[in-house]
Parts: C-alpha cells; sequence; structure tokens
C-alpha cells in the first residue's frame, strides 16, 4: 500500500488502469481532461498495456467500449456533461445489450450558458439508461469505487454497465490523500473479466437483432432483476473491500449519526462530505440529527430510505432539477415512502451552476427544514438570488 | 476469379428477410464468400438489420454486432481493439452500413475510424436512399430523383463520397458494383489482404427504392456503370485504377451510354418524361456526369 496525494481525476486514471481494463475509448471535456490526459501518461511509461482509442466524439467513446466490451474485453471510459449528453443513446445500448462497462462521470453543469462547475444535471438526466449510479464523496471513495465497480458491474446475476460520478473540480481536480493497495492485491480482488458471452467466430451470433415484443419484454425484466440483485451484491463487495482493505464508504448508504436522530439529512456527493460538518455543528447544539449521503441513485436504495422514516424526519438537498418536478431524489424519495410512511420531507434545490455549498448553509437549511410546519415542502430555492 | 470458381460456402441464408431482388444481399453473398468464417460483422439501422431476420433467429453464419446507425465505425474500432488485445489479429472486422450510415449520420465515425488507422473493412453498400425507412433522401441520392422527401425530385447533386475517402490517405479504397461480381470479390479479397482501414463502397440498385421492375437490378448496375453515372476504380496507396468498362470508358475505347438510358428504366425519374419531357433536368443530369469524367480524365488518365 502507498500514499497517493492527488487530485479526483488523476487518482480516477490509476484505479482504472490498475483494473487492468484491455480497451479504453475516451474523448476530452472539461473537467474530465485530466483523467484520460492520466491514462495517456500510463500508456507512454508502459503502465497501461491495453488499448487506448482516442476516438473523435464521446457518442463513438460509447460505441467503441460497445464493440470491445461485446468482444469479450475490461472496459473503461470518462466524461462529463455534454459528453455524457451526446452518448445518451449509445448508454442505453450499452445497458440494453447487458456490456459491464465501467464509466466515471464528472459532474458538471449543462449548457447554455457555458459553465464548467458542477451540479448533478447530467447524470440525473441518464438515470432511465439502465445503469448503476455511484455518487462519490472523496478521492479515497473514487478509487475504491472503481475497483468495486468492475466487481459489480461483472457479476454474474448484474452484467450492467456502471457509472461512478463526482463533482467537477472539487473531486476532480483537488489534491487529498488516497490508500492505493498494491497492484497483486488489487488483482486478488478483481480476477480478469470472463464474459459468460462474446462476439466469436467459432459461435456466430447475431447480437441486437429485431426482435418481437415477448423477447424484448425479458430484456427489460432481465435489467431490472438485475438493479434489484445489484442492492445485494454491492453490499457484499463493500464488505468484501473493507474486509481486505479496511475501508468502508458505506454500500447503497453511508450512515453518519443515523441512530438515535431524529432528522435525517440526505445528500450525495460533495454536498454529502460538507454534510458531515454541518451535522457535527448542528449535534453540538443539541440537536438530534444525523447523516444518510446516497452513494447509490440506481438501484434506488428504497427499503433503506423507509427504514429512516420510520424514527425520522428527513431532510433532501437536490443538486439538480427536474424541471417542472421535483429535485430528482426528492422525488424518489418521497415514491418510496408513498402508502408506507407519512414522515415530513423537506426538499431543498442548491448549489446549481456551481453554487458553493458550505457547511453553514447546510445547518441553515437544516434548522428551516426543522422549523417548517408543512409536511412536504419540495422546492425551497436555497440561496436563490442572494437570498436564504 | 470467375464466378465458377467462387467458394460455394454461404454465410447467408436464403430465406431471409430482403426484398426479392434485392442489391443488399447479392453484395453481402459475394462478400462473404470473399471474406469467409473467420469475420465479425458490425452492422447499423439500415436494410441489413432486417435481413438478417428476427430474434432468436439470423441469415447470417458469421457473428453480427448491431449497433446504432450513426456508429458502425466506432462500434468496430472497439471490437479490433479488443481482438487484438486476444492476439486475435487475423478475424476480419467488417463495418457494413448503406449510404445513410456512411454518407450522412455515420461520416464522422466513419472519418475518425479512418484517420486512427483503424484495421477493418467498412463497406458501404449504396441504394442511394434510406430504404430501411421507407425511401427517403440521402446525401448519395441523384439530383432530381424521387423520394419520399424529395417529392418533385431532389434538387442537389450527390456528394463524393469516394473522394472524402481518398482524402483519408488510407491503404486501400475502392468502388464496386453488384454486377460485376468477379470485380466485387476481387476487392473484397485484396482489401482482405491489407492491414489499416479499408473502404469499399457497391452501388446498389434498389427495385422498390428507385422504383425498377426486381428482375433488373443487375441491369441497372451495368448501366450505370455504362452510363458513366457510376465507376468502377481501385485506390491503392493513393494511386487510382479504374477497372472493368470504367477503364475502357477512361481510356475512351467505348463511348459512355447517354445518362438517359439508365435513368429511364427508373420509377424516381419518371417525372422527367411524363407528362413530357425535362430537357432541361436531363441535361443537367448529363452535365454533371460529363464534368465528372473530364475531371477523371485529368487526374487518372
Ligand atoms: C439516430 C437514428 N436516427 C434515425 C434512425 C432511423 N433510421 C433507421 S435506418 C435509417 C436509414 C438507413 O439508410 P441507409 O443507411 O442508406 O441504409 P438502407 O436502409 O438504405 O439499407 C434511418 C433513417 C435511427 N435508427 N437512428
Ligand atoms: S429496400 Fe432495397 S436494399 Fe432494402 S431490402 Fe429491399 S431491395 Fe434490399
Amino acid at each position: 500500500m502507498t500514499i497517493m496525494i492527488d487530485t479526483g481525476n488523476y487518482i480516477a486514471a490509476k484505479a482504472a488502469v490498475m483494473a487492468r481494463p484491455q480497451v479504453v475509448a475516451a474523448y476530452p471535456i472539461t473537467p474530465q481532461t485530466t483523467l484520460v490526459e492520466g491514462i495517456a501518461n500510463y500508456v507512454a511509461n508502459g503502465e497501461y498495456k491495453g488499448e487506448y482509442i482516442c476516438v473523435e466524439s464521446e457518442h463513438s467513446a460509447m460505441a467503441a467500449c460497445i464493440g470491445a466490451s461485446e468482444t469479450g474485453s475490461r472496459t473503461f471510459t470518462a466524461t462529463s456533461s455534454h459528453g455524457l449528453l451526446l452518448m445518451h443513446e449509445m448508454l442505453h445500448w450499452a445497458s440494453l445489450a447487458r456490456l459491464p462497462i465501467v464509466m466515471c462521470n464528472i459532474n458538471r453543469v449543462i449548457g447554455p450558458g457555458w459553465n464548467i462547475w458542477t451540479d448533478e444535471n447530467d447524470s440525473i438526466a441518464q438515470r432511465d439508461t439502465g445503469w448503476i449510479q455511484f455518487y462519490c464523496s472523496s478521492n479515497q471513495e473514487i478509487f475504491d469505487t472503481i475497483i468495486q465497480s468492475f466487481k459489480i458491474a461483472e457479476h454474474e446475476k448484474i452484467v450492467l454497465p456502471v457509472m461512478i460520478n463526482y463533482n467537477a473540480f472539487i473531486l476532480s481536480h483537488t489534491s487529498m490523500p488516497a490508500d492505493i493497495p498494491t497492484q497483486k492485491e488489487i488483482d486478488d480482488f478483481l480476477p480478469p473479466f470472463k464474459p459468460h458471452w462474446k462476439l466469436d467466430v467459432n459461435n456466430p451470433v447475431t447480437h441486437g437483432n429485431i426482435i418481437g415484443t415477448a423477447y424484448y419484454e425479458h430484456i427489460r425484466k432481465g435489467m431490472q432483476d438485475a438493479q434489484d440483485h445489484a442492492k445485494k451484491i454491492i453490499k457484499d463487495v463493500a464488505k468484501e473491500w473493507e474486509r481486505q482493505f479496511g475501508r468502508h464508504h458505506g454500500d447503497l448508504i453511508e450512515y453518519y449519526h443515523c441512530d438515535d436522530a431524529e432528522y435525517i439529512l440526505i445528500s450525495t456527493g460533495a454536498i454529502g462530505a460538507e454534510s458531515k460538518a454541518a451535522i457535527n455543528n448542528l449535534r453540538k447544539e443539541g440537536i438530534k440529527i444525523g447523516l444518510a449521503r446516497l452513494r447509490v441513485f440506481r438501484p434506488f436504495p428504497e427499503e433503506e430510505i423507509r427504514k429512516l422514516a420510520k424514527q425520522s424526519e428527513l431532510i433532501v438537498i437536490d443538486r439538480n432539477i427536474s424541471i417542472g418536478s421535483n429535485g430528482a431524489f426528492y422525488n424518489e424519495i418521497k415514491s418510496a415512502l408513498y402508502g408506507v410512511s407519512d414522515t415530513k420531507v423537506t426538499g431543498f434545490i442548491a448549489g446549481l451552476g456551481g453554487k458553493d455549498v458550505p457547511y453553514h448553509d447546510i445547518e441553515t437549511m437544516c434548522k428551516k427544514a426543522i422549523k417548517s410546519k408543512k409536511v412536504n415542502n419540495s422546492q425551497i430555492w436555497f440561496g436563490f438570488d442572494g437570498g436564504e | 476469379m470467375a464466378l465458377k470458381d467462387l467458394p460455394i460456402e454461404e454465410c447467408l441464408f436464403q430465406g431471409n428477410a430482403a426484398c426479392p431482388g434485392c442489391p443488399a444481399t447479392i453484395a453481402l453473398r459475394l462478400v462473404l464468400k470473399a471474406l469467409g468464417k473467420n469475420t465479425i460483422m458490425v452492422v447499423p439501422a439500415c436494410c441489413t438489420a432486417v435481413i438478417e431476420s428476427l430474434y432468436p433467429k439470423t441469415s447470417f453464419d458469421v457473428p453480427v454486432m448491431n449497433i446504432a446507425f450513426e456508429a458502425a465505425a466506432a462500434g468496430a474500432s472497439g471490437v479490433e481493439a479488443s481482438l487484438r488485445q486476444q492476439g486475435k489479429e487475423d478475424t476480419t472486422v467488417l463495418a457494413w452500413a448503406g449510404d445513410g450510415g456512411t454518407y450522412d449520420i455515420g461520416i464522422q465515425a466513419l472519418s475518425g475510424a479512418l484517420e486512427r488507422g483503424t484495421n477493418f473493412i467498412y463497406i458501404c453498400y449504396n441504394n442511394q436512399i434510406y430504404s430501411n425507412t421507407g425511401v427517403q433522401r440521402s446525401g448519395a441520392t441523384p439530383y432530381s430523383a424521387w423520394t419520399t422527401t424529395t417529392v418533385s425530385g431532389k434538387t442537389e447533386f450527390y456528394k463524393e463520397m469516394g473522394d472524402i475517402v481518398r482524402a483519408h490517405h488510407i491503404p486501400y479504397s475502392a468502388q464496386a458494383c453488384i454486377s460485376q461480381p468477379e470485380d466485387l470479390y476481387r476487392k473484397v479479397q485484396k482489401a482482405k489482404g491489407i492491414k489499416g482501414p479499408k473502404y469499399i463502397e457497391i452501388l446498389a440498385p434498389c427495385p422498390p427504392g428507385w422504383r425498377f421492375s426486381m428482375d433488373l437490378t443487375v441491369e441497372m448496375g451495368d448501366l450505370a456503370i455504362e452510363t458513366g453515372a457510376w465507376t468502377l476504380y481501385e485506390c491503392e496507396n493513393d494511386i487510382v485504377t479504374f477497372n472493368g468498362k470504367s477503364k475502357i470508358l477512361l481510356e475512351g475505347k467505348i463511348k459512355r451510354k447517354p445518362a438517359e438510358e439508365w435513368i429511364k428504366h427508373q420509377g424516381r425519374f419518371r417525372h422527367l418524361f411524363v407528362p413530357k419531357k425535362d430537357e432541361e433536368k436531363l441535361k443537367l443530369i448529363q452535365q454533371h456526369i460529363d464534368k465528372r469524367w473530364e475531371r477523371y480524365q485529368k487526374e487518372f488518365l
């Protein structure tokens, strides 16, 4: 084990290369660029011996990953924002074709106007593509989750692609220390990819041709079942990682001071990390509050949310908005509770366009929610136009 | 190689879902004979995705990866990279797309793959329309041709995809036609033996799309060559050689037939003849071909 002090992107590049993908295909976009540059450096110094295809667009990056994965290779790519949106068609293709591609997405704002800072609308817009979605809150978690993701994606009961999201600049370009296991340790944890099927001239199968409704239904149901299995397998893999490396970032959710909490704050990514400081301060003031940091958005941790709602009121911060409705996390949490719990749920929209969300703002949001008499308040735009 | 000497091995099965008289299946049958079973095919949205037949059946005896309409060349890049990692470089990667997937929506991915030196054969069967979706115009549709989106005839000329490909300076590119099977077979076989990106475009006269009787597919191909509307050539390391009748035409040993000889059989040009002959448009079509051949003579004779 060595300590690497570096940015989220360079640590992601390290993890990607240590997972030994045979094929990487990628196209640069701020703030993902240093990740693909990192991989290019590993190509140059011989540490990465696989194929590195510098494609001419993100659409082609995902198409090339699909071709490589269907031919039996472990594949990796990374993108952000407009790149992710350009991939949209191929994201569906990858999951419907049941390909365990692993991808980092650096959460960045969508234009116009052009804005390179962070919010989560890019990945939230890919919610229904069938990909498993992680949201990380530290560079160590990025490293650990990338390695874990290959294992999860390739698990025989899953065989679905995985997207690891983390925030532009706050994580992608901020140096933090991370423990890097040895290559041997990684190899022991993550053996080579054994596809259950691949394009093979000795087994000439036509993959993806025209299909009738009855068979098609099976494809969708199979994906849904796989996401259901993922709920358990993500936990198992996180446990195995903890046994081997002594680190646990939570499974579907990371719980922080939740046991006796009357109020639970639910947030993700960098706001999730910042929330811990807010919880510490609020606890000092005698407020019994905890944090449930959503680490996984797909599959959605419904059962876990229901359990939390049994004992606590919920406060949700969304760094995204489904325009014409609410924050995506708020909506999904409400829907998980329908008919099971009518606990108070207060939702905030915060940090859009990359606006900073420091811990004292999170404290203010929590206090506001606690004070509010409304049972279901979905759209408080925190700090909108300089207000509170 | 003479027709009778082609391998008897078939990788395209009978009873597939193509229209009677389909040029795409004529071409594909020959292409797969030339490439053999050690081939992986990548197919974007196009008629071939239908010809493949309905899951769980297939018309093809080689592995096939279907991919999105614009992504054939990019998908093939991934297949090729993956095979190299597995030490299976002897397997031919064939991207097989229509003119829509090549000239229009797929041109970016194709250009990228050619520029990157992807070791594959990209074949465009050019039926000069989007057939799969019911005969809409493409960048390959000729001037004045009726399609469902050019109801009074297309007002633009097609683009020269062959020139665009040659500007990538790849090791091998060629134009062939379904009506000249020996020439087509030879070109595919030659491409198979060359490393790097190869591009072959096959003229594919489509009976329902061009509105001619399905027993005339081969004649429509030959007439396209004899009128100079289509050219048989190959380009190896930037050196262009004309083949078959196109070669004799270039050398001036025979004369090109008037374009009208080709288009009068095709319902898509009917409005140029009925209710009365549109001499002006016919002249424009002829001039367009003449100009191209003047250029050929300057460049390649
Ligand atoms: C992104 C996208 N846009 C449009 C379509 C619809 N579409 C499917 S096939 C096709 C036309 C194909 O034309 P061409 O490549 O010439 O092949 P052909 O049908 O003539 O064989 C179109 C427009 C699609 N599948 N995907
Ligand atoms: S529409 Fe034309 S190219 Fe398509 S299957 Fe029919 S004949 Fe073949």
